[in-house]
């Protein structure tokens, strides 16, 4: 009676080369998001702008950073709901003349999201928006209290 | 169509002056009268802009204001270098009439061409 020995091989040849194809695209993509500085894509987003976003904490508040160049205060929206921060809004485009327009910046909608760690108290939270730069200060807060919360900007 | 008809392609950290810079996005708008130029350059002030034309090349610098917060970096994407880009003016353009503003970050530059230079319509007599 022969016993042969079952040797489980792993994957086969075919899918580790696809994998490695997969790794090799993902990696193209780290590469391509990091060489252009702020345009990163956030998964699941419908939006191609997603503005670059610092998150800073001290001991009593978070400070969330956001750069938003070229919009009116009117253009961003804060929301903060069960923890986490939404920024979004729409920068529109001025009509152009029917001539030559090169064109490198990006406009539209676009939408970021901060979970902070701990919870923070809604009614407390400020922004400023100045020289392009949003930024968002949350105090933190004892306890967390389940519920939607607008914020405005002042 | 090329006014500003070269750009110089310097790699950020081989600007003369030794600092370390990114450049930033830029859109270009051409018209029969002249030149509209918009640059992103999120965190700079009026205090931190110098323009400036050089052996027909026009230098956009913006100084970066150092972030004012409290506290540990937790998660950091911006990068907080200054901005500089470099064009090669078309010679039509009249450097003494380019006027520059700064709003939110976005730097418009308007480089009008010279009068007699604009596109003109020749009538017959």
């Amino acid at each position: 009676m022969n016993i042969i020995r079952y040797h489980n091989q792993g994957q086969s040849d075919l899918a580790q080369t696809f994998d490695r194809f997969a790794a090799l695209r993902d990696e193209m993509d780290r590469l391509f998001d990091g060489s252009f500085g702020p345009v990163f894509r956030t998964p699941g987003s419908f939006s191609r702008w997603a503005p670059a976003l610092d998150v800073y904490q001290d001991k009593d508040q978070f400070t969330v950073v956001a750069e938003l160049p070229g919009l009116k205060k009117e253009d961003i929206e804060l929301s903060l709901q069960n923890g986490v921060l939404t920024i979004s809004g729409e920068r529109k485009q001025e009509k152009k003349s029917e001539e030559g327009y090169r064109n490198e910046r990006i406009f539209g909608r676009f939408q970021r999201s901060v979970t902070l760690p701990t919870s923070v108290a809604g009614d407390k939270v400020k922004a400023t928006y100045q020289d392009g730069i949003l930024k968002v200060v949350l105090p933190k807060a004892e306890e967390a209290k389940p519920k939607q919360i607008e914020v405005s900007i002042d | 169509m090329n006014i500003l008809s070269q750009e110089h392609q310097k790699p950020a950290h081989q600007s003369t002056d030794h600092t370390a810079y990114v450049a930033p996005y830029v859109d270009i708008e051409s018209m029969d009268s002249g030149y509209v130029l918009c640059a992103e350059m999120p965190g700079v002030n009026r205090d931190g802009i110098e323009i400036t034309v050089e052996d027909g090349n026009l230098v956009l610098i913006g100084q970066r204001q150092p972030l004012s917060v409290s506290g540990e970096p937790l998660h950091r994407e911006t990068r907080q270098f200054s901005y500089r880009r470099v064009y090669e003016l078309d010679p039509s353009i009249d450097a003494n009439k380019i006027s520059a503003r700064i709003e939110q970050g976005i730097l418009s530059v308007n480089l009008p061409k010279a009068e007699n230079l604009k596109p003109r319509r020749i009538t017959l007599e």
